[in-house]
């Protein structure tokens, strides 16, 4: 093996005890933290589109500054802030949860903006001459559109969600870094563990983006 | 909740305020020690950013390559490999493992470790920016080039790369800016940068949010000069009557 690394130490027992359990959390905040994000930045998207200063001011001051501050500091900054605010201490993950929905809100609205805005003003009109509200326009002719249209450029920016939950690191929740570290320090074989983990985030990545680039290429030919 | 903004008047070996913020004889006030990590950042930054523009333009360049597959497959793959592992990881294979697996490399200061580890990761992402600017020019460009007896290397100097780079120079601005926010990870193996700073000085003093709103204020502030920075250099560079059309950059 290359210079002094060994990975014959690995075996299913490290897999299912320590990394198992922070791979499933890293899963779990990704979907979690998409879903949420999406919802709240469709949210801050239509108040930045909305044309009404009282809606259009703070979405972009929320957006903007959060886009503009490192990931790590936000999740330190919501470590902080959240058992002051609930009034009750809170775990490593609970808030990392809540950190990434906010974080991850902030640039999924971008993507949406950038959606919503490609849907040709024809089709708003439309809605309009149809007799339709404000909210069912947007419901049944405008999201559902951009929404499709954005799938390849949302499910990318999952895609660097997964990797950047590594960083929940900074507080010391488990997830599958963690659980490659923590696993690297009982067996006294950190480098491999670090090695192991690099390879695992790669596969996962390169696996997902492969699928997103078919996805993108069926859409194109469809539409 | 009351303010405290004295913290950073405070000894961080003695438990005094100091009058002017400022302590001498090798002690520091936690200001002192604020500005110090401040200019780690920008220096793990900086270094970072010069490995990412020279490393990343090159294999940019070889992505687009005509009839050189191999060269081409080779680029993509150092692009797919380092864009699809977390900076995090990525920092601690080269801080780690690499020292490990490669002898020569426990020579090597920590600091241009992190460097590299940034620089590189942020490499895949210029060449990706490099290869659709030079994607994004007409074919015409090149065959051009060809026409004019240019050699491959004149043909990218003198005519795909002086436009190629201007037309790329949005992106690059917000992937400059993501570089400053991702040092912030060399907090991990404890470069002594504004991160770092802030975690260490939440603990010491107990005033977290004094703390954190300083140094998110200096991370903005940072950010910010790079926006302008590009800003200027784009109007600099910009040739009267050709308008370049705005970019936009994602990730982070």
């Amino acid at each position: 093996m290359l210079g002094g690394l060994d990975l014959s130490f690995v075996n299913w027992e490290i897999i299912s005890k320590f990394v198992a359990n922070g791979f499933f959390f890293s899963v779990q905040l990704t979907i979690v933290a998409t879903l949420g994000g999406i919802f709240f930045g469709t949210l801050l998207a239509l108040m930045r589109l909305s044309g009404k200063k009282a809606f259009v001011v703070p979405a972009t001051v929320y957006v903007n500054g959060m886009r503009s501050i490192p990931l790590v500091m936000v999740i330190l900054w919501f470590f902080l802030l959240v058992p002051l605010i609930i009034g009750r201490p809170v775990g490593a993950e609970a808030s990392a949860v809540i950190t990434f929905i906010a974080f991850e809100a902030a640039y999924f609205s971008e993507i949406m903006r950038a959606g919503i805005q490609s849907i040709p003003r024809g089709q708003v009109f439309a809605g309009q001459a149809l007799g339709m509200t404000y909210a069912q326009n947007m419901r049944l002719v405008v999201l559902p559109q951009a929404f499709r249209n954005m799938l390849p450029v949302l499910l990318t920016q999952t895609i660097i969600l997964f990797q950047d939950t590594s960083l929940v690191y900074a507080i010391g929740a488990y997830d599958l870094l963690k659980g490659f570290v923590t696993a690297g320090k009982i067996y006294g074989r950190p480098e491999e563990a670090y090695l192991l983990a690099a390879i695992v985030y790669f596969a996962v990545c390169f696996g997902l983006s492969f699928l997103v680039k078919r996805l993108q290429a069926r859409i194109a030919i469809i539409r | 909740m009351t303010w405290d903004w004295q913290v950073f008047c405070k000894n961080t070996s003695e438990d005094v305020i100091e009058a002017s913020c400022w302590a001498g004889g090798g002690d520091q006030t936690y200001l002192q020690w604020m500005l110090h990590a401040w200019g780690w950042t920008l220096a793990v930054a900086g270094c970072a950013w010069v490995v990412s523009m020279v490393v990343g333009s090159v294999i940019g360049v070889l992505r687009t390559l005509p009839n050189s597959p191999g060269v081409v497959r080779a680029a993509n793959a150092w692009v797919e490999m380092f864009r699809n592992v977390p900076i995090l990881v990525q920092l601690f294979i080269w801080y780690f493992v690499v020292p490990k697996a490669f002898p020569v490399f426990q020579q090597v200061p920590g600091f241009l470790l992190v460097v590299f580890a940034l620089g590189f990761f942020t490499s895949a992402r210029i060449a990706e920016q490099v290869r659709a600017g030079i994607q994004a020019m007409p074919r015409g460009q090149r065959y051009a080039g060809m026409a004019m007896g240019f050699t491959t290397f004149q043909t990218y100097r003198y005519v795909l790369l002086p436009m190629a780079l201007r037309i790329i120079l949005p992106p690059l601005t917000s992937e400059s800016m993501n570089l400053l926010k991702n040092s912030s990870v060399a907090f991990a193996v404890s470069i002594a940068e504004l991160t770092m700073f802030a975690m260490q000085a939440q603990e010491e003093t107990s005033r977290g949010i004094e703390v954190y709103l300083a140094v998110t204020a200096l991370y903005a502030l940072s950010a910010f000069a790079v926006n302008r920075i590009f800003a200027f250099i784009e109007k600099k560079v910009a040739i009267p009557g050709f308008i370049v059309a705005g970019g936009t950059g994602g990730g982070h």
